[in-house]
């Protein structure tokens, strides 16, 4: 379950590490994708493992234009840069949660027979949940790919270098807008991918989103805003300490070790564990 | 002081006078009950507007979290009055002075983080809240409080036959929000909030002064919020953890100021007299069909608002001034 998370905040890290920008709908990010991958599985029966690569490139596309068509204008704001980031975003999540209501309405669904969906695996006598096995390895390759691609590509390399200088890197003939595009972009799939894996074995309502939301604010924040690596961290970190608050506290209460351990955590040291902000 | 802000002062505060009049004077006009319930939430969400203002406008503390406040002020207030049979007017007292005392407490630590990780502390300290309360059994947990009728009195502050008294109340908290943020605007403190907001490396070398004035910020803030919170529980009578403290109290108080014009005397005033009977009218219409048209009408003007007019509506109004230190 941490690396999920992980995979999830990675994905807002990137978009916060490259902009700035808070992207408070990405919840719902994370809730198109998981109905996304039930609409493919129960009109084309395709399992959601297999149409994670589809999901996560039609979040592509939708973040990149969620990107050309809203927050592009956002982040022009010369006043109150952060609250019109916030509000346009979180207005975007009311409108999508809206929409999710009026197509699919308030009904939870799930996928009934799924390949990996209600299966354990034991490995040296440790029973473990397939989904949750696979989503880890998966959000495994997915980090070590978004890496691989930060500090190795050219495209990665533009990434980095618009991020630092936006100005500067526009008199060498990169356009900035494309690069954020594809930013958000790739932002978005992630939480496709992760959206698809969970699909498999989670509840999918409207509202879904919302209470994976603020766990991966809360792990970009652990780890550190403007490092994917923290996010990361920060992921595996959370996963952790929730099933460890689930053994001590109610089920009820297993989100407050989290977020007593992210106060903490900031408290002594205010950046998050690896932010460079 | 020059005169000129001298002069907006006094003018400002005729303003409010006349409009706090003229809203006394409505009811009069106005005896439709829904109509009447719109305008005594509009009324109420302008002075929780206008409170959070004070900490997250004008301090430029963003602060996502003052449904914690909203919901302490709710439950203190209840759980004395169900428990110990204490008057709903000083638990109202008691409320503020609790939040007042927790946000004090929070703040030591949250005021030395910047930018998003202060954003996401409040938000994730009123999820805490919420949480405790939901497993809190002797607060009834995620049940709830009904507040049992004792009687049609200004006293015991329930009422029964008419929502007047409540729409009065709802006036009077708003006046009284409006009136703290005139009267710091020109305060020390005020001038202290203004250099945290507008260059916080600068204000640090003021140090504690500017400690202290942000404390200041959050105490006032948070008392009258939960003032609220508890007038808010009188009204509805009932009370849960979701209904008082839930996430979407703390984006209501936040949205008029941010539609109306942030940091500014006459934005959260503004922005609530537009958004509230707006979003009421459109759950009015489009609700209760349970399909969520009323969130997509309301989202697309959050987003389409705040694109707009990024200082809020109140820029619409103003004449472009030159930018300076003083305002």
């Amino acid at each position: 379950m941490g690396l999920l998370y992980g995979l999830i905040a990675v994905g807002l890290a990137l978009i916060f590490g490259l902009m700035d920008v808070t992207n408070f709908a990405h919840g719902e990010f994370l809730m198109i994708a998981m109905y996304l991958s039930f609409f493919l599985f129960a009109f084309f029966a395709i399992d959601p493992l297999l149409s994670a690569p589809l999901v996560a490139a039609a979040l592509f596309v939708f973040g990149a234009v969620v990107y050309l068509l809203i927050v592009r204008f956002a982040m022009r704001a010369k006043a109150n840069a952060g609250m019109v980031q916030i509000f346009t975003t979180f207005g975007l999540a009311i409108v999508m949660r809206g929409l999710a209501q009026f197509f699919f309405t308030p009904d939870y669904r799930s996928i009934p027979q799924s390949w990996l969906g209600g299966k354990t695996i034991s490995i040296a006598g440790l029973f473990l949940p397939e989904p949750q096995l696979v989503g880890a390895l998966v959000s495994i390759f997915a980090f070590a790919g978004l890496y691989f691609f930060i500090h190795r590509t050219d495209f990665g390399r533009a990434l980095e270098a618009t991020r630092e200088d936006p100005g500067a890197v526009a008199l060498v003939g990169i356009d900035k807008n494309r690069v954020f595009a594809f930013g958000w972009g790739l932002g978005a799939a992630l939480v496709g991918l992760a959206g698809a894996i969970m699909a498999s074995f989670f509840y999918i309502y409207p509202d879904v989103g919302a209470s994976f939301a603020l766990i991966a604010y809360v792990t970009v924040a652990l780890g550190g805003f403007g490092s994917v690596f923290g996010a990361f961290a920060g992921g595996i970190i959370v996963g952790l300490v929730e099933a460890t608050t689930a053994l001590v506290l109610p089920p009820s209460l297993k989100s407050v070790g989290i977020y007593a351990v992210y106060l903490l955590v900031v408290f002594i040291r205010p950046r998050g564990l690896f932010g460079s902000i | 002081m020059d005169k000129d802000f001298a002069a907006r002062r006094r003018r400002d505060l005729i303003i409010a006078a006349v409009l706090a009049v003229i809203a006394a004077l409505t009811p009069l006009f106005v005896k439709d009950v829904v109509v009447q319930n719109i305008l005594i939430l509009t009324l109420m969400y302008a002075g929780l507007s206008q409170s959070w203002n004070i900490l997250s406008g004008y301090c430029g503390q963003i602060s996502l979290g003052h449904a914690l406040y909203f919901g302490l002020g709710a439950y203190t207030t209840e759980l004395l009055f169900t428990k110990f049979g204490v008057l709903p007017w000083f638990g109202m007292l008691a409320g503020g002075a609790v939040s007042a005392l927790i946000a004090m407490g929070l703040g030591y630590p949250f005021f030395r983080l910047r930018g998003h990780y202060f954003v996401i502390a409040t938000i994730v300290i009123a999820e805490i809240g919420l949480l405790l309360f939901h497993n809190w059994e002797w607060a009834g947990a995620a049940m709830g409080i009904t507040i049992p009728i004792r009687g049609d009195s200004w006293l015991k502050f329930q009422f029964l036959r008419t929502k007047l008294p409540y729409f009065y109340f709802a006036l009077a908290l708003c006046c009284l929000a409006w009136f703290v943020t005139w009267w710091l605007e020109d305060s020390k403190w005020g001038f202290w909030w203004r250099a945290v907001k507008d260059n916080p490396e600068a204000a640090e070398s003021l140090g504690v002064v500017v400690f202290n004035s942000k404390m200041g910020a959050a105490a006032v803030s948070a008392f009258l919020v939960a003032v609220g919170g508890s007038f808010y529980a009188q009204f509805v009578s009932y009370i849960d953890p979701e209904s008082v403290m839930g996430f979407q109290f703390s984006l209501l108080m936040a949205l008029p100021a941010v539609l109306g014009g942030i940091g500014t005397l006459w934005g959260p005033v503004l922005g609530a007299a537009i958004l509230i009977p707006l979003t009421e009218l459109t759950r009015f219409k489009f609700g209760g069909s349970g399909r969520g048209v009323d969130l997509i009408v309301y989202g697309t003007l959050i987003v389409l608002i705040s694109l707009a007019l990024p200082r809020g509506l109140l820029s619409l109004f103003s004449r472009p001034k030159k930018t300076g230190a003083t305002r």
